[in-house]
């Protein structure tokens, strides 16, 4: 028996941050204390608040500890561990009150949040089975087998009102009962979990730190529809997931959780991994199954869909991790606790990933109808350095923005297509005032371009077209027509590309000329970018009133391009001015400026 | 694994070691005096006697807390037991028989230990 348990995040996130070296450190400082036996260190997955990582908590106190490093370790041990006194300044700042300390639920970050899909994240061992166990681990899965026919899980997924959480939200009992009611001799349950969204990291998150919840809702969903295989698609660049994964896999095949004849119901399941490349169109559900059968990760048009003819010709469905996160809790608490949260169409949480202008980048969970300023500014903590608020970016490269009129706006699938941007997997990008909406336009078409797979030519020539036209506003040499024309090129992609990569890469543009149509005119009639972002349309100027002639900035020019001498005001030679903003940003009198 | 039983007893048998972790411990908690002067007096073994009780019993909402601020020269090892909106009970020179005492009496069966206390000594 432990007094004491120490949880470090050993996700992505905090292991980037330095969190192995923690760990080693505490592990080696406990046994020179003789603590083994008294004191246990686990390492978890992501706790979501990735921005103070690595994150330490200790019980039984719940002290949470932030921005942990190896040399901070022997005094916790020595006055924390050892004498009971938490390290008041090592812990994180939000929760030192004069009197108590709080836990990290008590945070404003964590409050807010609702966490389902998340739920044994950062709480249990992801290598351990029995922790997922005494977490009501697979008991969904036993209450399946034992009470429920497959129709009659169906029916619970279908009555929960849960949506696909990996991009276009279909619902999953209705998904799931399409499959069921093909008949084959093999059926195929896949999990997506090659989270192509540069900005989204929530799938990769929840297979680091409760790898099990996905296994067992992939048998849930084999016993529904009638399949005895599946795969997890997942990309190499996840290292940690996959090699949680696997130990998962095989404690799972060890207790005959996935295997033959499990809870001695007579029901066969196993599931296989399937490592994929990183490219963004096999996340595409015909795409992934062509790779999964070892061929070139190349979409295919639907009908047939993969309910009917999916991975080797046989009935297939598709979920993303997220959506599978769900499962097990809504088998154990009920279709109508799920349906309880959440809006009229759109039921349960969803996770977003943090990212951009934020203080408290990280991963959080939230009834699906909250609003973006709830996520902002009280979870998210709002924008740093007193920055204004412009937009938020979700949907990653298929998806739009959405602009500071609408952040009391309720967060759900279908408010977000309302105004021309898109739920997607979650990646939810914070942009300021410093934040140009064309060059974030042109960011994403450049990633659509590289990833197009080429099979199809309005996706291939097209967003390439596109991305050059953007590129030229840019730069300067745009027209209002080139406005009206890029309007049109991208109705024509979105109609007639082959895949949902192609019908979906104008979207960052659409919705940019949509709501920031007033910066794209600035680019094209007045030649100047608002956000001082574009270096062609810049011009950086020194004021001979506030220059006090100081040398700085003519001595730090990479390229000579400013000139005058000692005490007299300085000038910058525009045609040679490369606009790095070196001189920007060393003048102590701040004589510069771009224009 | 055959049955659903087997998942169970597995289950049983973690929440003993992951009890700690419960965030709320809502039934209250006992605080453990882990100065100088307690930790030379044993408060260590104080300690593990009582989170060994408290899993035995399959208490896991009670957490055990050490703190460095209390305690003193006479009367180490101590620990205060709160339990609910009681108020606290402090108890001093405490051993591991003691302690199985506690919590058998006072924590499951609702009765202070008199003789252990503070009060009893004046
Ligand atoms: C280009 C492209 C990339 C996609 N990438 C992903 C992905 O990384 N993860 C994912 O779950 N779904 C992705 N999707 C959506 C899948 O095709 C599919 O709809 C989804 O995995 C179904 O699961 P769900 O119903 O649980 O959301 C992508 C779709 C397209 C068109
Ligand atoms: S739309 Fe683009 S990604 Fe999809 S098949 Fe066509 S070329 Fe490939």
């Amino acid at each position: 028996m432990y007094r004491s348990h120490i949880l470090i995040c050993g996700g992505t996130g905090c292991t980037a941050s330095g969190s192995a070296s923690v760990i080693a450190a505490l592990e080696s400082e406990i046994k020179a204390h003789g603590l083994e036996n008294e004191v246990k260190v686990v390492r978890t997955g992501c706790f979501g608040l990735c921005a103070v990582g690595p994150i330490m908590i200790v019980y039984p106190e719940g002290c949470f500890y932030s921005a942990v490093k190896a040399e901070n370790i022997p005094r916790i041990v020595e006055e924390h561990i050892i004498k009971g006194r938490p390290v008041k300044e090592l812990l994180y700042k939000e929760t030192v009150t004069e009197d108590a300390i709080k836990s990290l639920n008590q945070t404003d970050f964590y409050n807010k949040q609702k966490r389902v899909a998340l739920r044994n994240c950062g709480v249990i061992n992801p290598e351990s089975i029995d922790e997922y166990i005494a977490y009501n681990g697979y008991q969904a899965l036993a209450k399946c087998l034992n009470e429920y026919t497959p129709q009659q899980v169906i029916d619970i997924v279908k009555a929960s009102g849960l949506r696909g959480r990996g991009g276009a939200g279909f619902p999953t009992g209705l998904k799931w009962s399409f499959a069921a009611a093909n008949k084959a001799d093999q059926k195929y349950v896949c999990c997506n979990a090659d989270e192509g969204d540069p900005g989204a990291f929530m799938d990769r998150s929840v297979l680091e730190g409760d790898p099990h919840a996905v296994l067992e809702a992939m048998a849930i969903a084999g016993y529904a529809i009638g399949a005895s295989q599946g795969y997890i698609y997942i990309r190499a660049e996840y290292p940690i997931a996959v090699e949680r994964l696997e130990i998962a896999i095989k404690q799972a095949r060890e207790y005959g959780l996935l295997g033959k004849n499990i809870f001695g119901k007579g029901f066969d399941f196993d599931i296989e991994i399937r490592l994929g490349a990183g490219a963004f169109v096999c996340g595409e559900e015909t795409a992934l199954m062509t790779s999964i059968e070892g061929k070139r990760g190349e979409p295919r048009p639907r009908p047939p869909f993969p309910a009917l003819k999916g991975l080797f010709a046989k009935p297939t469905i598709l979920n993303n991790v997220e959506t599978y996160a769900n499962i097990a809790q809504i088998i154990l608490n009920g279709p109508e606790w799920f349906a309880s949260v959440g809006t009229e169409k759109s039921k349960g949480t969803k996770v977003f990933a943090l990212g951009g202008k934020i203080n408290n980048t990280g991963l959080v969970e939230v009834p699906i109808g909250t609003t973006l300023r709830t996520v902002i500014e009280e979870i998210g903590g709002g924008i740093p350095k007193g920055k204004k608020f412009k937009a938020a970016q979700t949907g990653g490269p298929s998806g739009g923005c959405i602009p500071a009129e609408y952040l009391d706006l309720p967060i759900d699938y279908e408010s977000l297509i309302s105004i021309g941007a898109m739920m997607g997997s979650g990646g939810l990008i914070v942009m300021d005032e410093d934040n140009c909406m064309v060059d974030i336009a042109k960011f994403f078409l450049e990633f659509t371009v590289d990833e197009s797979c080429g099979k199809c030519t309005p996706c291939r020539i097209g967003t390439k077209r596109l991305y050059e036209m953007l590129d030229k506003i840019t730069k300067g040499q745009g027209t209002l027509e080139d406005l009206d024309e890029m309007e049109k090129l991208c109705n024509y992609i979105k109609n007639n590309s082959l895949c949902g990569l192609g019908q979906t890469a104008p979207n960052p543009v659409l919705s940019t000329l949509r709501h920031f149509r007033n910066e794209y005119i600035a680019h094209v009639v007045d030649k100047k970018c608002p956000a001082g972002v574009c270096k062609d349309l810049l011009t950086f100027v020194i004021d001979p009133e506030k220059c006090k002639g100081c040398t700085l900035c003519a001595r730090n020019c990479p390229v000579n391009a400013i000139s005058g001498s000692v005490k007299q005001p300085h000038t910058i030679d525009t045609a040679k001015c490369i606009k790095c903003g070196t001189c920007l940003d060393n003048c102590k009198f701040g004589a510069i400026s771009k224009k | 694994m055959k049955n659903v039983e087997e998942l169970l007893a597995i289950k049983e048998r973690m929440q003993y070691q992951m009890g700690i972790r419960n965030d709320k411990n809502e039934a209250g908690k006992i605080v453990v005096g882990m100065g100088t002067v307690g930790i030379a007096a044993g408060a260590k073994d104080v300690v593990l006697a009582f989170t060994e009780n408290l899993g035995k019993n399959n208490i896991f909402n009670i957490a055990v807390i050490q703190d460095g601020s209390i305690g003193c020269e006479k009367c180490s090892p101590m620990a205060e037991v709160h339990m609910g909106d009681a108020e606290k009970v402090t108890y001093v020179n405490l051993t591991p028989e003691k302690v199985a005492k506690i919590v058998a009496e006072h924590i499951i069966g609702g009765k202070v230990v008199a003789e252990y206390t503070a009060s009893a000594g004046k």
